[in-house]
């Protein structure tokens, strides 16, 4: 107990003491976060995963601007009842080119980790003009204003860099179609061969019915692709992790 | 009377709280030996260094060696490659996969039965039919009511399923088949498909005007009687094919009946000019691959009994 005795003199000394509970903080920290960045068993490798098509990427950023993860949460636990009503449980993988991550931590909406392809474009449109004209139960808001609120991709590229900044793996020829890629996803007419070989699985067609490019489209193209990449029907996950 | 005055008044008597303290204090050091002093003084006030109450260091402790038995019961320590497993095999995957699985287990003998029977034998069924109905209401709570309606009442663009105007049919089978493969989406290749023309691209305005006239009269709702007439020609040309000469409808086709008043996207002027102008395609997603085969039949015969089966 001879050791414990000194305690005295850390108590008495404050830069001894911020210095300590430094290297205190610091050792755990390496302990707890180190290991996820080598261990086999958290970076899963799972096929599909890709990053967001530009036009999916503003959607995303709109859903972050307008917090619409205060209400929903997009992590479907492993929970039985979770999964009977969402769908299969998430995948780290699902999430590793969100940054930030939308994994939310309260659910007053549903949650929206796999949400594409459950309702129709029309279903989306009519829900976010006013959500208690199909659902008259919600207490969701209105977000109506999104079908006036025209976007041309002016700085999607510059989003993209910024993502390509902090690890999302956006190619230069990915940057440089960005605007492009960006305009066509949302118009039926245009020609798709160039982004859907870039993002695969992207859904092209005009999600708001309406012919302008509007912030509904592209919230649309993101929900609708929500959950969408990783195909279970081929993809099982290994139950040991 | 002098001494009267003297007298302390009563609550004299009570010594000041110091005083008493520091008695007090006296009586208790006598009591029980001084236990040492941290030494820190502040304003006069000293502080005792009195050990931990044994429970309580107890207790600390054994939350120690509870934190070390769990991380080798169950996964924690990294290791070069991967974590330990831990010694009850813990993964919640696993879990959750086993927990499914029990749960399916012990329905398995009803659902084998209502996935490999014909529809119409589990509705003479009584049993079987008050477990699929059930079950039906649930799938459609968790899956169906966001569009049409938790009451299964309906919305703009999504039909009420209560009444005995049909769409697509209203036998179980015809339910069935709508449920698993939807209408006019992309994913099934079986889903129901058929579209209206726009006819703002085939007619011009004064004719979709007075065809509109003639499906307000078709509905038997007020109209301009003259203009009706004139659309009838218009009628029969472009829209019986699909809707039928007396507008009766063609479940072939999805295409509704327009004589019974009752609208998928509404029976106003303003919203039928609309409809025949730039046409309508209402989609439901399928649910085949999303719900399972007992699940999606469960539906059906919930659907089925809400009021309009055939
Ligand atoms: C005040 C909380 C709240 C906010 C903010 C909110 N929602 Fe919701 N949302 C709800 C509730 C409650 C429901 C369930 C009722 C309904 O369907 O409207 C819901 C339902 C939904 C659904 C249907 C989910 C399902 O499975 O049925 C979608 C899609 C959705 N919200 C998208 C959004 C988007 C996109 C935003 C941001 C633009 C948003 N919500 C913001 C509360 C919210
Ligand atoms: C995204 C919204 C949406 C969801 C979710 C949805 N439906 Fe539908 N459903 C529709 C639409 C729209 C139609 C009408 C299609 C048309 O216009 O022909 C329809 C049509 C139907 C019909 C045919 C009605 C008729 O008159 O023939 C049935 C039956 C039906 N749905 C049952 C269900 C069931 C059961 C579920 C849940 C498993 C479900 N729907 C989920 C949108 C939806
Ligand atoms: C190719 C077949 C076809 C032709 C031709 C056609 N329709 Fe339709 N019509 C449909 C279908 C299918 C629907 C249902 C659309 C849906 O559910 O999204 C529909 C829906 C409608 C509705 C909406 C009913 C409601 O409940 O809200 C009206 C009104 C209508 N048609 C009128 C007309 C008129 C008038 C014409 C002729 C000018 C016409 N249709 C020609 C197939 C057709």
């Amino acid at each position: 107990m001879s050791l414990l005795k000194h305690h005295g003199k850390i108590e008495r000394n404050a830069t001894l003491l911020l210095g300590l509970s430094f290297a205190v903080v610091t050792v755990s920290g390496i302990v707890e976060i180190v290991p996820l960045f080598y261990l086999e068993n958290t970076i899963e490798e799972v096929e599909g995963v890709r990053p967001y098509s530009p036009l999916e990427l503003a959607g995303r950023d709109i859903y972050i601007r307008e917090g619409c993860y205060v209400c929903h949460s997009q992590m479907i636990r492993p929970l039985r009842d979770e999964v009977e009503r969402y769908g299969h449980y998430s995948l780290a993988a699902e999430s590793m080119y969100d940054h930030p991550f939308q994994w939310g931590s309260k659910r007053t909406g549903p949650d929206l980790a796999r949400i594409g392809g459950r309702y129709s474009d029309e279903w989306h449109v009519a829900h976010m003009i006013d959500p208690q004209s199909v659902v008259p139960e919600s207490v969701m808001p209105p977000y109506g204003f999104m079908m006036n609120v025209r976007i041309d991709g002016r700085y999607i590229e510059d989003l993209m860099r910024v993502h390509r900044l902090v690890g999302v793996p956006y190619t230069d020829e990915m940057l440089e179609n960005a605007r492009a890629d960006f305009l066509a996803q949302a118009n039926p007419d245009a020609d798709h061969s160039g982004l859907l070989e870039r993002y695969p699985g992207a859904q092209t067609r005009n999600f708001d019915g309406q012919p302008e490019l509007t912030e509904m489209d592209a919230i649309i193209a993101y929900m609708q692709m929500l959950g969408t990449l990783v195909d279970f029907s081929t993809f099982i996950p290994d139950a040991s992790r | 009377m002098a001494d009267d005055e003297n007298k302390p008044a009563p609550e004299d008597k009570v010594q000041p709280p110091e005083r008493q303290y520091a008695e007090n204090r006296a009586e208790l050091r006598q009591k029980q030996a001084e236990p040492p002093k941290t030494g820190h003084v502040w304003d006069g006030i000293e502080e005792y260094d009195n050990p931990m109450p044994r429970w309580w260091l107890w207790t600390f402790y054994i939350t120690i060696i509870w934190a070390l038995l769990y991380t080798i019961a169950y996964p924690a320590w990294p290791l070069v490659r991967q974590a330990t497993p831990g010694l009850l095999g813990y993964s919640s995957r696993a879990d959750v996969a086993q927990d499914i699985d029990s749960v399916r287990a012990r329905n398995a003998p009803l659902d084998t039965r209502i996935a490999s029977m014909e529809l119409d034998e589990v509705v003479h069924d009584p049993e079987l039919f008050r477990y699929a109905v059930a079950g039906g209401a649930a799938v459609y709570r968790t899956f169906c009511s966001q569009c049409h309606g938790s009451g299964a009442q309906g919305a703009v663009a999504f039909p009420s399923l209560l009444n005995d105007d049909w769409l697509w049919g209203g036998t179980l089978d015809d339910i069935y088949w709508t449920i698993a493969h939807g209408v006019r989406n992309e994913n099934d290749p079986d889903a129901r498909w058929s579209q209206m023309p726009a006819f703002g691209e085939i007619l011009d305005r004064s004719e979709i005007d007075s065809v509109a006239q003639y499906v307000l009269a078709l509905a038997g709702r007020q109209h301009d009687a003259a203009m009706a007439r004139s659309g009838e020609e218009l009628y029969l040309d472009n829209c019986a094919a699909c809707h039928g000469d007396d507008g009766l409808g063609d479940r072939f086709q999805g295409a509704p009946n327009l004589t019974n008043d009752i609208w998928q996207y509404g029976g106003s002027l303003a919203t039928i000019t609309e409809t025949i102008t730039y046409s309508r395609f209402g989609v439901m997603p399928s649910w085949a691959d999303r719900l399972t085969e007992a699940q999606v039949r469960k539906v059906t015969l919930y659907v089925h009994q809400l009021g309009g089966g055939e």
